[in-house]
């Protein structure tokens, strides 16, 4: 066991864990942040997705000894409100079924559009690598799509 | 059901912290936070369904297992519509099982089907009781009196009294046994777009599953169990997984071994070094045996053929034109998003359970059976489900949970790994399907014979169309009896052969030359004017769904270059459904574009949910479709996570799924499942004509073509 300060939704917060937990373990055992999800463990599915820097990351294979001093977003500190233009994106299209994917189809979008404020179908195609078992896809495109508008619009507006 | 819970009216004594009159957002409350909100004193509640306090909160109960089918959502909404109460201003909680609720279930695509009249005598009730308390407050006649948006209406004087301020009077009135219901036209919130109840709380990432679960003195258990079907336990040896840090002990509990620890990863490292020795204790089957198997079993007749009309061996001996087609499904697993888990805590006589379950009443008898406690001293509450598509219909996991409970005298949170979920699932049965059929020489369909075989259950649905549509009919089916767990898979049985029916169909309108939608519509024509034995669907309501995503998506009319189109449809779970599938060919590689789909599933409750419902369907029966296959190798499955068991990315999805709903005033039929069946065999129609071959074996693993 180790001691590590992490940075995460911009607070320190000191755990005590094996240097090969995954990022993940850490997340939702230490730091009762249960929204990054477990779902393979083998990062083939995107359920645990955070950012690290800002960066989409699949967080099962994530050690907590390589996160040092990097700056680690999950979905509870993606906006202080819930607020962020994909949440709202999310909630306007009703994208959800079962929800347990979305946490992690949403970090990785907003990884997506951080990079490409207006992705095209054939972005999304190349980014979004998430699995849903309930087939949303459809409406996350959709919900993507709305975001980016939303934001473009906006700054337009500015 | 609803005479029962309506006779039981009880006065409902919160003590809480006060609430206030706060109405707004309580959509955003719900489970169990909205108890709090309730301000001390009586509160109306008229059944197990509904509650309002004299502040005006308005709380619903969602009585079935949301496994994101929408129901925490839709059933809600029925009671609002016929309460007249506006929808953002309820909260809805989750109800835990009790039998006050009925039948709690999330199976059978049953849950709208089966409470929609229950459920909407519910909330008429409290309407009714509500006017009837505002009357007597106003002293004139009831029938002065209207219910609107949470408000009693006096319809001479104009004065209005809220729901909350009618609350202690209304839970003083007896209660009616006979109310009128709303006259549908009049329905504000059925048939409307309504988001998803947990929508912001999912986007947020706050605790809503099993397996966010966190109790006090909490231990993770993860659990290792046979490596293959046919091994049992001989004997383990815990030496090097006690010296993991975090874990605090290791228990056999039943026919499998525990390790918990303080964390999740501890339990898994612990889990690891685990060394355990197996027997074999039964057949290590394989894959390759179960195909042959079948393939022999085809080529006889069973002993007691599903539906027999006419004599098709006869037809077939004439000589006549014969064709024959053979086709191929693999084994599924359910592989939920969420992995299996369950929090149990066992004391010396009670249980408190939590966890995912499409069967809490069959979870909680289960558990008492193996722990030999009775059902009265355990709870079992249910959260949001990470989906189920079967799979939670059965009970393993809760009684699991509760055996490492018992035996570690400890709150314990089970969760199995992706690799445990994979060999430990209850498959969806592979199949192989036979079609032979005769055509006459006037080009029309003599005979039909599907003979399939498949891993334990049913592979066919005797009285499914065509039947009755031609003169000699016959269905043979073959169970492989296996040690291979089997089980429900989101519409099952027609979620295989529907593959088999629908593909043949259309290999049979090519053969005759004729449009496979066109060749569709003679044989429903037939199946009405001359049909043959029972017709076992609605003619007009299928043939309904046929032209309308004919008319759709434009079939036989579209000239897009490298564009392909596909069609299937099917009767299942009492809803009729036809897609067309479009396919692009992109430099030779294909891809399914478009679905359109047309449906029937009576009233819908909840537009966007149902939309959602259907574009899921056919998006996870592409994904199946296309990618997943379950194979064992000596009892052991050899696709143990989604890089060998593989699902749809947003590079294979399609890029529109558009969904109609036929209108029309019949009672709500099922949803959850009905869009999956007909997807596959749509697609492997558009891929012949894209193509010219016939796929007739799944996965489809496309690739380049």
């Amino acid at each position: 066991m180790a001691k590590y300060t992490l940075n995460v939704n911009n607070k320190a917060m000191t755990v005590e864990a094996d240097p090969d937990t995954p990022l993940l373990w850490v997340l939702r055992d230490n730091l009762n942040l249960v929204g990054t999800k477990y779902g393979c463990g083998i990062a083939q599915c995107g359920a645990c997705t955070v950012h690290i820097n800002g960066t989409a990351v699949r967080s099962c294979q994530y050690p907590v000894a390589a996160v040092q001093a990097s700056k680690v977003t999950t979905i509870e500190g993606l906006s202080p409100t819930g607020t962020h233009p994909l949440q709202l994106a999310w909630e306007e299209m009703d994208v959800a079924q079962c929800g347990y994917c979305q946490s992690g189809q949403i970090m990785a979008a907003a990884s997506l559009l951080k990079n490409n404020p207006n992705p095209t179908d054939a972005d999304i195609d190349k980014t979004m690598t998430n699995i849903c078992r309930c087939g949303t896809h459809y409406r996350i495109r959709k919900a993507i799509h709305l975001a980016a508008n939303t934001k473009t619009t906006k700054a337009a507006k500015l | 059901m609803i005479g029962e819970t309506v006779s039981r009216r009880d006065f409902l004594k919160i003590t809480s912290i006060a609430g206030g009159g706060m109405l707004i957002g309580f959509n955003l409350l719900s489970d169990s936070t909205s108890a709090a909100a309730i301000a001390d004193g009586v509160v109306f509640a008229p059944n197990a369904y509904i509650t309002i306090s004299p502040a005006g909160l308005v709380t619903l109960m969602a009585p079935n297992p949301e496994i994101g089918q929408g129901v925490k959502t839709a059933l809600p909404m029925i009671l609002a519509e016929e309460l007249n109460v506006k929808w953002d201003t309820v909260a809805v909680d989750m109800a835990p099982l009790d039998q006050k609720y009925g039948s709690q279930v999330a199976g059978g695509s049953g849950a709208i089907r089966s409470r929609f009249m229950p459920i909407r005598k519910a909330g008429a009730t409290a309407r009714v009781m509500l006017i009837s308390a505002a009357a007597q407050q106003w002293a004139c006649a009831e029938t002065d009196c209207y219910a609107e948006d949470g408000f009693v209406v006096n319809k001479t004087s104009g004065k209005k009294l809220g729901y909350g301020e009618l609350a202690a009077k209304a839970a003083t009135l007896p209660v009616p046994n006979d109310v009128a219901l709303k006259d549908p036209k009049d329905f504000k919130i059925i048939g409307t777009r309504v988001p998803n109840i947990d929508n912001h709380k999912i986007v947020t990432g706050q605790p809503l599953y099993g397996i966010d679960t966190r109790r006090p003195g909490m231990l993770y258990a993860m659990v290792v169990r046979p490596p293959a079907f046919g091994k049992v336990l001989k004997s383990f040896d815990d030496t090097e997984a006690r010296k993991v840090v975090g874990v605090k002990n290791v228990v056999k509990a039943g026919k499998v071994v525990a390790v918990l620890a303080t964390s999740t990863w501890a339990a898994k490292k612990g889990k690891d070094v685990l060394v355990t020795v197996w027997n074999d204790a039964g057949k290590l089957e394989s894959t390759a045996d179960h195909i042959a198997a079948y393939t022999d079993m085809v080529n006889t007749k069973s002993e007691k053929p599903g539906r027999v009309d006419g004599d098709v061996d006869a037809v077939f001996a004439k000589g006549g034109k014969v064709i024959e087609a053979v086709y191929e499904l693999p084994n599924l697993a359910h592989a939920a998003m969420e992995p299996l888990n369950f929090f149990a805590d066992v004391k010396e006589n009670s249980v408190e359970l939590y966890g995912p379950t499409q069967v809490p009443a069959r979870m909680r008898q289960e558990v008492s059976k193996a722990l030999n406690i009775p059902e009265a001293n355990i709870t079992l509450g249910m959260p949001r489900q990470g989906g189920g598509f079967g799979r939670k219909l059965q009970a393993d996991n809760g009684v699991e949970a509760a055996l490492i409970s018992a035996a570690a005298k400890a709150p314990i949170q089970m969760l199995w790994t992706r690799e445990d979920d994979m060999q430990g699932d209850f498959y969806r049965a592979g199949a192989l399907y036979k079609m032979k059929a005769a055509i006459g020489a006037d080009g029309q369909i003599e005979a039909w014979h599907l003979n399939s075989a498949a891993l334990g259950g049913g592979s066919a649905v005797a009285d499914s169309f065509p039947a009755a549509s031609i003169p000699n009919f016959r269905v043979d089916t073959h169970t492989f009896r296996s040690n291979i767990q089997t089980g429900p898979w989101r519409a099952p049985t027609s979620n295989i052969v529907t593959f088999a029916d629908e593909c043949f169909m259309d290999e049979l309108a090519h053969e005759l030359k004729k449009d496979p939608i066109a060749f569709r519509l003679e044989l429903l024509d037939k199946a009405e004017k001359q049909p043959t034995g029972k017709v076992g669907y609605n003619i007009e309501k299928y043939r309904g769904v046929v032209k309308l995503v004919a008319e759709m998506s434009n079939w036989g009319k579209n000239t897009k270059p490298n564009t392909f189109y596909g069609f299937a449809a099917r009767f299942s779970f009492n809803t009729y459904a036809a897609h067309v599938a479009e396919l692009t060919n992109t430099n030779g590689v294909l891809r399914v574009t478009k679905v359109y789909s047309a449906i029937n599933c009576g009233r819908v409750v909840n537009l966007s949910g149902a939309e959602n419902q259907v574009q899921g369907a056919i998006i996870d029966g592409l994904s199946h479709a296309l990618f997943s296959k379950i194979t064992f190798d000596k009892g052991a499955v050899i696709e143990k996570n989604f890089n060998t068991y593989k699902f749809m990315r947003q590079k294979d999805a399609p890029l529109e799924v558009i969904v109609k709903f036929v209108p029309t005033e019949d009672a709500p039929t099922g949803l959850g499942e009905p869009g999956l069946p007909p997807i596959a065999p749509a697609v492997a129609n558009a891929i012949f004509a894209a193509t010219g071959k016939r796929y007739r074996k799944l996965p489809f693993e496309l690739g380049k073509a």
